[in-house]
C-alpha cells in the first residue's frame, strides 16, 4: 500500500535523485569519485538510498558497479554507528532525510579516521580512550547490594545529557586538535569522564580519572574552538564538561602540589 | 592447565550481562560481535524495563508481574521461568542503578516508574526515552573494565557463522568471519552462549536494527538446535513508515497518557477506549495492532489516504512530553518534520519483536551440549505475546543465569574436539568459496526485499492457510533463486555483499519456520491470529511449537507447556475479571 502511494507520488514528480560517493577499495588505495541517480521516492534518507543502489548496483553512467559498503545499524540515531560526511557536515546518514538535502549528495568518509572501505571507517581508537580514561562505575560486584542511592531529578537529567553520547566520533571530525598528529583524546572521553565524576557511585574514583586527562592527549590539548557542541547530534554540552573538568583538574593539582 | 576462555556471541543485553557474570568468576571471555558491541540493538530501547518494585503505593509485587506476563502471553510461556524472572526483576533494577543507568526519578530522589500495556500498575523503570541504549552502556562499560583487566576479549566485525560440534553432538566452538578481512578462523571453548537477538529483518523493514537478521539462531538450527514457537512474531501497533525501516514509536508514549484515535462521521473516533475499556490504549500489543488493521481495513477508515491512525499526545504537557519522552518524540520529528507535541502522530503497525526463538530449557542450554542460548533469540519468557518493557528484563535475567550456567559446564567434563573443529572450519571455508564465484543473475538484496514484502503481507497480523502455504512455496521459490545469485562485489576485504549473501539463505530458513508454524497452528493465540480459527484451542494447542531442521523442510514437533502455577483462563482486556 505504502508502495503504491509512493508509485502516485512518482508520476506527480518525475524527478531523479543524484548522489556522489567518495569510494576507496582499502586503506591504501586510491579513492574515486562515482555519481549514481536513482528514482524519487517519498522519506528516502542517506541510508534507503545506498540500499537501493545494493539492490540494482549500476552507477549513474549505467554501469554496473559494485555496492558501496558503509556502517548502519539502528537507523534511528542511537547506536553511532552511520557517521558520514554529507555535503561537507559530520552527521549520521539515517536522519540525513533525501528531501532536505541540496543535490547532489555528496558522501565521504570521516576524514579523522582510517578508511576500511568506501564510506566505512575505523573507530576502535574512541573505544580504547574510553578504557583509558576509566569510563565506568567500579563495583564491588554484580550481586545483590540492595538499591542504589538516592538521586535528585536535577543529577540525572544532567548525567542523562552524557549518557547518550553514542560514540560516533562527529565531535573528533569537527575538532581542529583531533588529528594524526596528535594524541588528543577529544571530546566524547572528556565528556564520559565528566559523567562518571558526576555519578554518585563512579565520583569515589574521580580523582584516578582526573589523573587520566591530566597528561598528555588530555584536557590541556583542547584548543576550545567549540566544533564539538555544535557537531554533537545529541546537543551533548560538551564544551560546560571540558570547562568544568578543567576547574577540577586545577584544583587537585595545586592539592597535588601542597600534598594534599 | 591451559588458560580457560569461554565464547558470548553477541553483545547486546543478555550477552554483555552473561560477560560480566563469566569474568566476575576469574574466567576469560571471547565476545563476539557483528557490530561494535556498543552499537548492538538493544539501544533501540525506548521504554523502559519492567519490575515490581512498588515504589508506588499500588500494591504491586513479582506475583502479580508474573500473573501479567503468563497471561499477557497467552498461556503458551512455561511458568517457572517466567516467575523465577519476575522474582529477581527487582534486584536487577537496583543492580542497574548502581551501575550508573541515570534513571528518571522522582522528586523524592526515588526511581520513577512508568505504566505500559497489559499492566495496570506503574511497573516500568526508564532512562528518558532512550532506556536500552542507557542499560546497554551500563554494561558495555562494566565489560570495558574487565577489557582493561584482560579478562574479556573483543571480537567485534566478526560474525558467527556455526557452532563446532563434534561426533558426540556435543559443542566444542565456534567458526566466525572476520568482516574485514573476510577470512574464518575457528574458536574453541566448553561452552558457547549465543546471545545474538531477534530476526526482524526476515520481514525486509521493521523497527529491528540492521543486524538483526536472526543468522546466527538459523545457523545452529540447521546444525541441529530445535527452534521453538517460530510463528509468534510480535507486530507492534505504533509504527512510524520509512524506505529503510519502520521506525517505533513507543508504547511509553501511551503509557504516559497518549491515545489513538481516527476520524469517524467528522468526529474523533477512540476505538481502543471505546472496545477496550478496561485496558485503554494499554491494552497489549497483538490487541492493539489488530484494533488498528480492523479500523483501516475493515471499516475502511484512513487519513489522508494513507493507512494509519492518529497516535495524540497532543493534550498532555509539553514539558512533561520533553522531559519523559524527549528521545521518541525527537525520532517523529527527525524523519517527519513535524513536532509531535502540537500534532497527533500518524502511525501503522510493524514487526517488532520475536517471541520465538532457540528451545532452551530452564538453565537457558538449547538441545545442542555446550552451546547456550539468551535474550531474543531464545523463546522462553513471553509466550505467544510479549508485554511492553518484559524484553530488556528477560535479556538480562537470561544473561544473569546463563553465565553461571555455563560456568558450571565447563567444569564438567567439556567435549573433546578431535578433528571437528578443522572439519568445521572447512565446511565454512567451502562455504563463502562457493558463494565468491556466484555468477548468476540474481541480486542478493532484491531477493531479501521480495522475501520482506511476502512475509509482511502474509505472516504478520492475520494469517490464513491458503496464503501462508502460498507463501511457503515463494521462499522455496527464492531459495532456489537464491542458487542464482551473482556477486557484484569481487572484493577481498569488508565484503559486505558476501556475508549478505550467506545471511540471506539463513533467514530464508528461518522464514519457512515462522511460516510453517503458523501454518500448522490451527488456533488464535497471542500474536497468532487466524481468522478462520479465532478462538484459542488449549486441548490441541496449549504446546510449544518445536522445529528441527531436515532438507526438505522444517519438521514441526510440539511440547506440553508448563502450567504448574497459574491456570490458564480466558484472556480478555475488555473488562476487568481478576
Ligand atoms: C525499536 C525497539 C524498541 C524496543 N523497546 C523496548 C523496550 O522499551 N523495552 C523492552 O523490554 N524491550 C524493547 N524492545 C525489545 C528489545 O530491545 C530487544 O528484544 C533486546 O534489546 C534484545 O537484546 P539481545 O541482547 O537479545 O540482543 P541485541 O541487542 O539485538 O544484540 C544482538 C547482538 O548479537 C550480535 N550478533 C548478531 N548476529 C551475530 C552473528 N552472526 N555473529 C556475531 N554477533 C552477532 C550483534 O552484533 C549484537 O551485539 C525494543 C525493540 C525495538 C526494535
Amino acid at each position: 500500500m505504502a508502495d503504491e502511494q509512493n508509485h502516485e507520488q512518482n508520476k506527480a514528480e518525475p524527478k531523479n535523485i543524484e548522489i556522489r560517493v567518495r569510494r576507496q577499495d582499502g586503506p591504501g588505495s586510491e579513492a574515486s569519485w562515482e555519481e549514481f541517480s536513482l528514482p524519487w521516492k517519498a522519506q528516502h534518507n542517506v541510508i534507503s538510498l545506498l540500499m537501493a543502489i545494493q539492490a540494482a548496483p549500476v552507477n549513474a553512467a549505467g554501469q554496473p558497479t559494485r555496492p558501496v559498503v558503509w556502517d548502519c545499524n539502528c537507523l534511528e540515531e542511537v547506536c553511532g554507528a552511520c557517521t558520514m560526511i554529507v555535503n561537507g557536515r559530520v552527521r549520521q546518514a539515517c536522519t540525513a532525510l533525501a528531501d532536505e538535502l541540496e543535490q547532489p549528495i555528496q558522501l565521504e568518509p570521516m576524514s579523522k579516521f582510517p578508511v576500511l572501505r568506501d564510506l566505512s571507517v575505523d573507530r576502535s581508537r574512541m573505544f580504547e580512550k574510553l578504557k583509558e580514561v576509566h569510563a565506568w562505575v567500579q563495583l564491588d560486584g554484580s550481586h545483590d547490594l540492595g538499591p542504589g542511592p538516592r538521586q535528585s531529578a536535577a543529577n540525572q537529567e544532567q548525567t542523562y545529557a552524557f549518557s547518550r553520547c553514542m560514540t560516533c566520533g562527529c565531535c573528533l571530525e569537527a575538532c581542529p586538535q583531533y588529528n594524526d598528529d596528535s594524541d588528543f583524546m577529544g571530546a566524547s572521553a572528556l565528556g564520559q569522564v565528566f559523567l562518571f565524576n558526576l555519578n554518585p557511585i563512579g565520583a569515589v574514583q574521580s580523582e584516578e580519572r582526573l589523573e587520566t586527562i591530566m597528561g598528555l592527549g588530555g584536557l590541556s590539548d583542547c584548543g576550545n574552538a567549540q566544533n564539538c557542541v555544535a557537531a554533537c547530534p545529541k546537543d551533548i554540552p560538551l564544551t560546560k564538561a571540558i570547562a568544568s573538568l578543567g576547574r577540577d583538574v586545577t584544583v587537585k593539582s595545586l592539592r597535588d602540589l601542597l600534598g594534599r | 592447565m591451559a588458560e580457560q576462555r569461554l565464547i558470548v556471541v553477541g553483545g547486546g543485553l543478555a550477552g554483555l550481562m552473561a560477560t560480566i557474570k563469566i569474568a566476575e568468576a576469574g574466567v576469560g571471555v571471547d565476545l563476539f560481535s557483528v557490530v561494535p558491541v556498543k552499537r548492538s540493538h538493544s539501544v533501540c530501547a525506548q521504554g523502559g524495563i519492567n519490575a515490581a518494585v512498588n515504589l508506588k503505593g499500588e500494591g504491586d509485587s513479582p506475583a502479580i508481574h508474573f500473573d501479567d506476563t503468563v497471561y499477557g502471553g497467552d498461556f503458551l510461556a512455561n511458568q517457572t521461568p517466567v516467575r523465577s524472572m519476575c522474582d529477581k526483576a527487582p534486584e536487577i533494577i537496583y543492580l542497574l542503578d548502581r551501575m550508573g543507568v541515570p534513571f528518571s526519578r522522582t522528586p523524592e530522589g526515588n526511581l520513577d516508574f512508568r505504566r505500559f500495556g497489559g499492566t495496570k500498575h506503574h511497573r516500568t523503570a526508564f532512562a528518558g526515552a532512550t532506556t536500552g541504549q542507557q542499560l546497554l552502556y551500563a554494561l558495555d562499560e562494566q565489560v570495558r573494565r574487565y577489557e582493561a583487566e584482560g579478562l574479556v576479549r573483543k571480537f567485534e566485525n566478526w560474525e558467527f557463522l556455526s557452532a563446532v560440534v563434534n561426533e558426540a553432538g556435543t559443542c566444542t566452538g565456534i567458526t566466525a568471519l572476520d568482516l574485514l578481512s573476510m577470512q574464518i578462523e575457528v574458536f574453541e571453548a566448553p561452552s558457547v552462549l549465543l546471545a545474538t537477538g531477534g530476526p526482524g529483518i526476515v520481514y525486509g523493514r521493521s523497527t529491528n536494527s540492521m543486524v538483526n537478521t536472526g543468522t546466527a539462531a538459523a545457523a545452529a538450527y540447521q546444525q541441529g538446535a530445535t527452534y521453538a514457537n517460530g510463528e509468534f512474531i510480535q507486530v507492534h501497533p505504533t509504527a512510524i513508515p520509512g524506505q529503510d525501516k519502520l521506525r517505533l514509536i513507543s508504547e511509553s508514549v501511551r503509557g504516559e497518557g497518549g491515545r489513538l484515535w481516527t476520524m469517524r462521521d467528522g468526529k474523533p473516533w477512540y476505538f481502543l477506549e471505546e472496545w477496550y475499556p478496561a485496558y485503554g490504549n494499554l491494552v497489549p500489543r497483538d490487541i492493539a495492532s489488530r484494533a488498528i488493521h480492523k479500523v483501516v481495513f475493515e471499516h475502511g477508515i484512513k487519513i489522508d489516504d494513507q493507512n494509519c491512525v492518529y497516535l495524540d499526545v497532543t493534550h498532555l504537557d509539553p514539558d512533561m512530553l520533553t522531559r519523559k519522552l524527549g528521545g521518541v518524540l525527537e525520532i517523529y520529528e527527525k524523519f517527519m518534520g513535524v513536532d509531535p507535541r502540537f500534532t497527533p502522530m500518524k502511525v501503522f503497525p510493524a514487526v517488532h519483536y520475536s517471541m520465538g526463538g532457540l528451545w532452551v530449557d530452564a538453565e537457558q542450554k538449547t538441545d545442542i551440549p555446550g552451546l547456550f542460548a539468551a535474550g531474543e533469540c531464545e523463546y522462553q519468557y513471553h509466550g505467544a505475546n510479549r508485554l511492553g518493557a518484559n524484553s530488556l528484563l528477560s535479556c538480562i535475567y537470561g544473561g544473569m543465569i546463563v553465565g553461571p550456567n555455563m560456568l558450571a559446564r565447563s567444569a564438567e567434563t567439556a567435549g573433546e574436539g578431535g578433528s571437528a573443529a578443522a572439519d568445521e572450519k572447512a565446511r565454512m571455508e567451502n562455504r563463502f568459496a562457493g558463494l565468491r564465484s556466484m555468477d548468476g543473475t540474481e541480486n542478493a538484496y532484491a531477493l531479501w526485499n521480495e522475501l520482506g514484502d511476502w512475509m509482511t503481507r502474509n505472516v504478520t497480523v492475520e494469517r490464513h492457510n491458503d496464503r501462508l502455504k502460498e507463501t511457503d512455496d515463494k521462499l522455496q521459490e527464492l531459495m532456489e533463486r537464491w542458487q542464482n545469485i551473482g556477486m557484484n562485489d569481487h572484493g577481498q576485504r569488508a565484503n559486505q555483499e558476501l556475508s549478505f549473501t550467506n545471511q540471506l539463505w539463513n533467514m530464508l530458513e528461518l522464514a519457512r519456520v515462522i511460516t510453517l508454524g503458523a501454518l500448522a497452528r490451527d488456533e488464535s493465540r497471542g500474536a497468532h491470529f487466524k481468522p478462520d480459527f479465532p478462538e484459542r484451542d488449549d486441548e490441541n494447542f496449549l504446546k510449544t511449537t518445536k522445529a528441527t531442521w531436515a532438507a526438505d523442510g522444517p519438521q514441526l514437533d510440539y511440547e506440553d507447556v508448563d502450567t504448574e502455577h497459574i491456570v490458564p483462563r480466558a484472556r480478555v482486556y475488555n473488562v476487568d475479571i481478576r
